[in-house]
């Protein structure tokens, strides 16, 4: 049993607590934007927001996560698939296969909530998701257009 | 095998299912939609087909089919402007859809080839899916006529509303489709001269970019049907051996755990409620499988085997000769000679193989990430003893292919499944780890080059010969030459053709392939075989340029001198590079130029390498002519894509083999390119017009050896043995 706060709303949900929380968000909360790609916290598909902080979820198990964390997935990130990262993402048209843009998206909104206006050296740093179709060059442009469109609204969304 | 060629059945039958993401996210299963003549179910409302590519709404949408397969490649996008350009269409209101294959089928091939590789999804496709918009927008004008009793020579199209041109009275498509719809389709339709394009051309954004920022995108990996279960799966890692035992009882009294199956003789699988579940229970299984005769196989026994392939007479195959290169070498003024090596390579594609599967006695249905839905389709009605008429496959985006999904095991191992639990849908989803062990590896290899220059440093000689597993021979035998030979292993280096054709004239040339395979399945890997020709050859061009003490770019551009579309490319990188101007401080530059895919390409790179050793690609710019460029936007995401798959193998990746299992298991081993490492990338979209070529591969060959021949510039020595992270680069 684990009791969740997944993009505003709280469920509970029956789960053995060794689960990594990726795999209870695309299982039991059938959440599957949230991706699976290494399972060993190195692609960053998976990534999610606990408390606002960008975080693997294949990497973490259910039972560390507490009632009172707040999760936000891709799903969560804002109402109407219009943060301001998911804006730039559209304008440029960054995705070619897609899979990754999940996670990437999920790290670009962390990093511009941390650093509004983050250099390329903040890219390089914060931005370590791999994308095997190689749109990292649009990412970049993404990031910066979104910390350009960024007003004081970007967040975490959905009331998380 | 079936063959679908043979095939076909009444239309009337076909059964429709509801699928994919119109449907919210949740598929409903084998849901019948009676009396919508001709139309696809999936979209829900209401319509008429108009001709076989074109479904038009009353509300004047347009749906187009596509047949070839969406992998982030932006073929989607490319073959919708295609046939909205001839259609006459409005843009705005396009969307698209998948025809089944069973589909396809059913209508004898109407929507032809459905496979998605080498580049062709566009190029051989482009000629019938123009036609298939002209043929539908002359019954939508032909029906406005009717309706008006006027000649249809006297209506036009434009944005999807046609005219009445003396009158000025006007109509949509979604207005007279359905008179349309009933017409006969003309036979004969005339295409529009490219001069004429409005869409093709055009950078348009994709279509389906939209629902990959928000999670709703529905890979195969998400798919979710009533009452599924789910499934993971481990097959022999010494490829081929058969399962001796494991502990299914452990396995079984795990939590969620429904059953443990073998698949085939090599292959188990645990079966449990939530695919965490079969995974954790596939660990505890423990299983052993058989002595395999491969058990000892190694890099250095394969490295042996290749190593003598350099030298033998027999099993060598001749891709290209002229003159008689062995003796112009001997006797030249001066000799090269470099042995240069590449390793096995996986795709990785993000999203891992998976395919999920129901079958009954008399049905099987799988959902799948495929490259080739027919192929899916045959190995599913092969897997689950049907005929074909009696199967689909619902094809979903594909999280990545790069080759990789246009093998068919998985599809296979999941309808074998299935097979064990009628009724039930299994979603088999591999492992990381299981994608990394099964892998269609883009073959290990040895190239042994030898150069003749002569008095005043012309090249006079040149003898390749490839030491290499044959793609062909494993992936598709049929395709050998009678002689067994394996003409794809030529790609790039072909005399002559239209395809893949050196460029350089050289009075005395020999290239041979002595094909030596192992037990190690390869197959097509983007950019397949002018991977390891154009890093082989382009590096050790720039080694026989320097001995000349020649300029390498001019050395190339005196070989290809009667190759013009080669060298144009080739002098556009220079140029944006610009080769001849001082670079700035510790930066060395490189070039490369190859064809393939019927795609003239050519790469210059920028690097440093600083006083450690570590090297910076700052800059890659390539130039591509691919006859026509659908949509230059994605041309340039294709390249940048292609620039990021070769560096990464160049510099980082390598399967090895261990007890002839593979070694490297995920990313902590098999580590790519990001962010950080990623250059500057510029593309210089050049179409010349008049052929088709392809778009998704033909870059790669040449990022890799523009970068090595800048790494050589930088060091002073050539790097011939890959990927680059064993060797130690030093600042000259």
């Amino acid at each position: 049993m684990a009791k969740l706060n997944i993009n505003g709303k709280s469920l509970t949900l029956t789960v053995d607590g060794d689960t990594p929380l990726l795999w209870v968000l695309r299982e039991q909360a059938g959440l599957t934007g949230t991706k699976y790609g290494c399972g060993i916290g190195l692609c960053g598909a998976c990534s999610v927001h606990i408390n606002g902080d960008v975080q693997r979820s294949c990497t973490i198990l259910v039972k560390d996560v507490k009632p009172a964390d707040k999760i936000v997935t891709i799903e969560g990130l804002s109402p109407r698939g219009d943060h301001p990262v998911q804006k730039a993402w559209l304008a440029l048209d960054v995705p070619q296969c897609g899979y990754c843009q999940s996670g990437q998206i999920m790290a670009a909104a962390a990093l511009l909530k941390r650093k509004p206006k983050p250099t390329d050296t903040d890219i390089d740093e914060a931005m370590t998701n791999v994308c095997r179709c190689g749109t990292y060059q649009r990412i970049r442009a993404a990031v910066h257009q979104a910390a350009t469109n960024t007003n004081a609204a970007i967040g975490n969304g959905n009331k998380a | 095998m079936i063959d679908l060629k043979s095939t076909s059945r009444d239309v009337s039958r076909r059964r429709f299912l509801i699928s994919s993401a119109a449907a919210g996210g949740g598929l409903a299963l084998g849901l019948r939609l009676p009396g919508v003549r001709n139309a696809f179910a999936q979209n829900g409302a209401e319509g008429h087909e108009v001709g076989a590519w074109v479904f038009i709404r009353p509300n004047d949408e347009v749906v187009i089919r596509i047949a070839r397969s969406e992998m982030g490649q932006g073929t989607l996008t490319g073959l919708a402007q295609l046939v909205a350009e001839e259609l006459d269409c409005d843009w705005k209101k396009v969307k698209t859809e998948y025809p089944t294959p069973g589909q396809n089928l059913a209508r004898s091939r109407v929507w032809g080839d459905m496979s998605t590789g080498g580049s062709r999804g566009i190029r051989g496709s482009q000629e019938y899916v123009r036609k298939g918009g002209a043929v539908a927008r002359e019954m939508l004008i032909q029906a406005a006529a009717n309706q008006w009793k006027v000649p249809a020579v006297e209506c036009k199209a434009e944005a999807g509303s046609i005219t009445h041109t003396p009158t000025g009275r006007k109509t949509t498509y979604g207005k007279v489709a359905n008179a349309a719809a009933q017409l006969e389709p003309p036979k004969d339709v005339k295409l529009k001269d490219p001069k004429d394009w409005k869409i093709i051309g055009k950078p348009l954004a994709r279509l389906d970019t939209a629902d990959k920022l928000t999670g709703k995108q529905v890979y195969a990996i998400d798919v979710k049907l009533p009452g599924m279960l789910n499934a993971s799966i481990m097959d022999a890692p010494v490829f081929g051996a058969k399962v001796k035992s494991y502990d299914e009882a452990k396995a079984k009294a795990m939590p969620g755990v429904r059953h443990v199956l073998r698949v085939g003789e090599t292959a188990v699988a645990v079966v449990a409620d939530t695919w965490w579940q079969a995974n954790q229970a596939l660990k505890a299984l423990n299983i052993v499988w058989e002595e395999s005769p491969n058990d000892k196989v190694s890099s250095e026994s394969i490295r042996e085997l290749l190593q003598q392939g350099l030298d033998a007479k027999e099993g060598v195959f001749i891709g290209n000769k002229a003159g008689d290169a062995p003796q112009a070498i001997g006797n030249a003024a001066k000799k090269i000679d470099a042995v240069y090596f590449a390793p096995f390579e996986n795709h990785f594609t993000m999203e891992p193989m998976n395919c999920t599967a129901l079958v009954t006695a008399d049905r099987c249905e799988v959902w799948g990430a495929t490259q080739n839905a027919e192929g899916a389709l045959a190995a599913a009605a092969e897997a689950a003893g049907l005929h074909p008429s009696k199967c689909d496959v619902h094809k979903l985006h594909l999280g990545g292919g790069f080759g990789r999904r246009g093998r068919q095991d998985y599809t296979t191992k999941a309808v074998l499944i299935a097979k064990q639990l009628h009724g039930v849908p299994i979603k088999l989803i591999w492992s990381r780890e299981e994608d990394m062990r099964q892998c269609s590896y883009r073959p290990v290899g040895l190239c042994k080059l030898s150069a003749g220059l002569d008095d005043k440093g012309d090249l006079i000689g040149l003898h390749m010969r490839i030491a290499a597993p044959s793609i062909l021979a494993s992936a598709a035998p049929n395709r050998l030459d009678s002689d067994g030979r394996d003409s794809a292993a030529f790609q790039g280096l072909n005399p002559v053709g239209a395809e893949a054709r050196l460029g350089y004239a050289i009075p005395n040339l020999l290239i041979e392939h002595a094909i030596r395979n192992t037990h190690v399945p390869v197959g097509f890997w983007r950019g397949v075989n002018t991977n390891q020709n154009a890093i082989w050859l382009e590096s050790f061009i720039d080694e026989v340029a320097r001995a000349a003490s020649k300029d390498p770019l001019e050395f190339r551009r005196q070989l290809l001198a009667n190759s013009p579309k080669h060298l144009a490319v080739l002098n556009a990188v220079a140029d944006r590079i610009g080769w001849g101007t001082p670079p700035g401080p510790g930066v060395h530059r490189g070039v490369a130029q190859f064809m393939g895919y019927a795609t003239y390409c050519a790469g210059a790179a920028e690097v440093s390498v600083n006083e450690r050793g570590k090297l910076k690609v700052h800059r890659v710019v390539i130039a591509i002519d691919s006859g026509y460029a659908v949509n230059p936007q994605q041309v340039a995401m294709q390249t940048e894509g292609s620039v990021a798959f070769g560096l990464g193998a160049m510099r980082y990746q390598e399967c090895t083999v261990s007890n002839g299992r593979m070694v490297q298991e995920n990313l902590d081993t098999y580590p790519m390119v990001l962010m950080d490492d990623f250059p500057k990338v510029e593309t210089i979209v050049m179409p010349s017009g008049g052929f088709w070529g392809g778009v998704g591969e033909p870059t790669i060959s040449v990022a890799a050896p523009a970068v090595l021949n800048a790494i050589h510039a930088a060091t002073g020595s050539p790097f011939r043995s890959l990927p680059l992270k064993n060797a130690r680069l030093q600042k000259a």
